[in-house]
């Protein structure tokens, strides 16, 4: 490659923004930024660190015309380890084995419960209100993690995109909401409060169960695995029959 | 750490392997988390080197959706046509599912916990 010189900071922000440095770099920067901004509101879970990192990194993008694409290229690294990370969640869970065991049941109940709630109370308010088709199936896969999600929209005929978007503000409403909800209903054990947090919200309602304590975190992330199960096996046999049901 | 990054990458992948072999709905790393728990749970327990380094792991887990949610920009003009239904779409089923199965849960709990 020949030496270029680059003019202005318009030029060397275009110069920077092709090779995968630049994205990775914004992400672990705009999410540490994210993390220091929640500490400094004390935790508050309205100062979501996914919240705060991902509109700081949109305004950025939008403000330099850089598409996402671009973006992603870099961020990429960082969304691999999703992968590895899911996988790591055997972990925590294998810790609460024999709370697992003696719960079996009830937690089994409440998962079903609890995943047709989040699906079909989402479908039947987004029909309510009049949204389109390819939106209500993209809507119908969101309290699941993103990759199960993205497979069950595309099976139904959504738009993977758009599911990961909608997984992604599920969790965030889930960690900035759940507390206060608990606390209304007079929620305490933190096996129900994991549980209940990760049929909702996934990952991220996960993610905000391991700052509340150690066994919140791993019936949050027994719940996402399971509820990831069940909504992949449920939505493709449940959802045809209701959107001609709806239409 | 790397022994640890390398064996939850082994199960992933053994993952992702049976999934498409059996052409299965479910991705690849939830059904090598369940083949690790079940691999955990006949050793009796993990390393102390793989217990560290999933702890390092998980405790940036909000770190690893950044990513995907920045895919927002795309679906700005979707969004904006049909805000109302989605907003109290996924709002409303969010909580709502939580408190379900929060109700269920320490119901049925309870119940069982009273039982002699």
């Amino acid at each position: 490659m020949t030496p270029r010189t680059v003019g202005s900071i318009g030029e060397i922000w275009v110069y920077l923004a092709a090779s995968p440095l630049l994205g990775l770099t914004l992400t672990l920067l705009a999410y540490q930024g994210a993390v220091w901004v929640n500490k400094r509101c004390g935790g508050h879970p309205l100062a979501n660190p996914v919240l705060i990192a991902v509109a700081a990194l949109v305004a950025l993008l939008w403000a330099t015309g850089t598409p996402y694409r671009t973006y992603f290229d870099g961020a990429q690294f960082v969304h691999f380890l999703l992968g590895p990370a899911t996988v790591a969640l055997a972990i925590p869970l294998y810790a609460q084995l024999g709370r697992l065991k003696r719960m079996a049941g009830p937690l089994l109940v409440a998962l079903l419960a609890g995943s047709l709630t989040a699906a079909l109370s989402a479908v039947l308010i987004g029909k309510l209100l009049g949204a389109s088709a390819a939106t209500l199936y993209s809507l119908a896969p969101k309290s699941v993690t993103t990759p199960i999600a993205m497979g069950i929209a595309e099976r139904l005929g959504g738009l993977p995109s758009l599911t990961a978007v909608l997984v992604i503000l599920t969790g965030i409403l889930g960690a900035v909401g759940a507390q206060g909800l608990y606390a209304l209903l007079r929620c305490r054990d933190p096996a129900v409060q994991g549980f209940a947090l990760g049929v909702a919200s996934h990952g991220i309602g996960t993610a905000r169960a391991f700052q509340i304590s150690e066994q919140t975190g791993a019936f949050a992330a027994l719940a996402m695995g399971l509820n990831g199960l069940l909504t992949a096996a449920l939505l493709p046999v449940l959802m045809p029959p209701l959107m001609r049901w709806l239409a | 750490m790397l022994a640890a990054l390398t064996l939850l990458l082994l199960f992933q992948l053994a993952g992702e392997a049976i999934a498409l072999f059996f052409a299965l709905p479910v991705p690849g790393p939830v059904i090598g988390m369940g083949l690790l728990f079940a691999a955990l749970a006949w050793r009796g327990g993990p390393s102390a080197e793989l217990r560290g380094t999933a702890q390092n792991l998980l405790q940036h887990l909000s770190l690893l959706f950044v990513p995907a949610g920045v895919g927002v920009m795309l679906h700005a003009q979707r969004m904006v046509d049909e805000w109302l239904p989605l907003v109290v779409a996924l709002v409303a089923s969010t909580f709502l599912a939580i408190a379900v199965t929060a109700l269920v849960l320490r119901f049925l709990h309870r119940h069982e916990e009273e039982r002699p």
